[in-house]
């Protein structure tokens, strides 16, 4: 995947975010939408490890040890900011006090399942804290390429891994375009700028509804 | 309890007895509580020991020294995959790995401190996590029953202490630390800085004193 298509991804989801929206970002292509942030978005940043109210990247050596988000990178934590235990953070999550989770996904079925966390008999000891934040936030968009680095694709009519919870997306973005998961089903609302709708056909095995909305046709 | 002085790592880390559940604070390296988990693995031979804990440190380093000494049965954890070692030590039968969804992690460590029995979480309900576990709809939404989780002994590592025990974490150096201060029969805290009773501000101890049994110093 290549980093313009990561941006593009991001910057798309970017502009989902609501000026005061409590929002907590996964590992990888979540991690992009601060850098397209406008300074004054007002949008607040969780990370689950204890954070509300997450600032930029330390520039240089200026990070502090004791100061890191989900990834285990250096943060920084803007004025206004609080910090809490893993149990407390949790309650905000589960409670539904966080607005939005964003995060990466192996797989999200047309129903809005989420596959993230484990591929059978490679990697499914790790699970962070996926579970609670699909389950938890008030709204789950999913940020991922449109098929895998093997060419399968990944909006699928049922996912084959195993799954992170059922029935938790509401927003697909990928390179090529925008799903919405409305009543269980999957509409089709943007297209990005020189993807046809045979494109994202070919890239989707999950049935979806052509719902684009009139303003994002290219 | 009230505790009576600081000791050395190596003496607090007697409280460690093969069999025994021990839980370590600490998200990934941040938090951990590193003088005495060192002090556990240079100064002890307690093995087979259930290790509860967010991860199962790092390479050859945290709880990565215990793992490469053998010394861990089984491990409670969210996210083994910060360790590749100790992927390798559950893919090989080697270490026994329960994977638990870290708000649960978390929750669970909390109702064990504070006496509750059980909970019902929406978390993880319908997927390979909750096999197992007792399933029932609360609301017509689909939940399922989690144990507590307690130890035989707490390591926790807090930025300051006073003497009484009293604990104050510093950013997110905080995350399971007070939890699991709670949750063992003994609570041994590793303190960045020891200062007077009266020197920490009362509002702002995260740990009261009660829950701490033996306090060390960070090395």
């Amino acid at each position: 995947m290549s980093a313009d298509v990561k941006s593009r991804i991001a910057e798309r989801a970017a502009r989902e975010l609501r000026p005061g929206e409590i929002v907590n970002l996964g590992i990888g292509i979540p991690n992009l939408i601060p850098g397209f942030l406008s300074a004054d978005s007002k949008v607040v940043l969780h990370t689950e490890n204890g954070l509300l109210g997450v600032g930029p990247r330390p520039t240089n050596d200026d990070g502090d040890p004791d100061l890191i988000d989900a990834a285990k990178q250096p943060i920084t934590a803007l004025p206004g900011a609080s910090y809490f235990d893993s149990a407390a953070s949790f309650a905000m999550i589960r409670g539904g006090h966080v607005d939005v989770a964003v995060l990466g996904a192996l797989e999200v079925s047309g129903s809005g399942d989420i596959a993230n966390w484990a591929v059978p008999g490679k990697d499914v000891l790790g699970v962070g804290g996926a579970m609670d934040l699909v389950v938890g936030a008030r709204r789950v968009i999913v940020t991922m390429t449109s098929t895998s680095s093997r060419g399968q694709p990944k909006v699928v009519a049922e996912c084959s891994y195993p799954l992170t919870a059922a029935g938790v997306a509401d927003v697909v973005i990928t390179e090529l375009s925008v799903f919405r998961i409305l009543d269980g089903a999957l509409h089709l609302t943007e297209l990005f700028e020189g993807v046809s709708l045979d494109d994202v056909a070919a890239a989707t095995t999950a049935p979806f509804v052509i719902s684009l909305e009139e303003s994002h046709v290219s | 309890m009230t505790i009576q002085a600081v000791i050395s790592a190596e003496e607090a880390i007697r409280n460690v007895r093969s069999g025994d559940t021990i839980m370590v604070g600490g998200f990934g390296l941040v938090g951990a509580p590193l003088t005495l988990i060192d002090a556990l693995v240079e100064h002890s031979d307690a093995t087979d020991l259930t290790i509860v804990s967010n991860n199962i440190g790092e390479p050859g380093r945290g709880l990565g020294k215990l793992l490469r000494q053998g010394r861990i049965r089984r491990g409670i954890s969210s996210y083994f995959t910060s360790n590749p070692e100790a992927v390798a030590a559950v893919n090989e039968g080697v270490i026994e790995a329960t994977l638990v969804p870290q708000g649960t992690f978390a929750e669970a460590i909390r109702a064990g401190g504070a006496g509750i029995g059980g909970f019902y979480t929406p978390v993880g309900a319908g997927t390979l996590l909750a096999e197992g576990k007792e399933a029932r709809l609360i609301g017509g939404v689909p939940h399922v029953l989690e144990a507590p989780i307690r130890a035989d002994v707490s390591l926790v590592y807090a930025a300051r202490a006073d003497l009484l025990g009293n604990l104050w974490y510093r950013l997110t150096a905080r995350n399971f630390n007070p939890l699991m201060a709670t949750a063992a029969t003994i609570t041994i805290a590793e303190a960045g800085e020891v200062v007077e009773v009266g020197a920490l501000e009362p509002e702002s101890v995260a740990t009261p004193h009660l829950y701490v049994d033996y306090l060390v110093e960070r090395a």
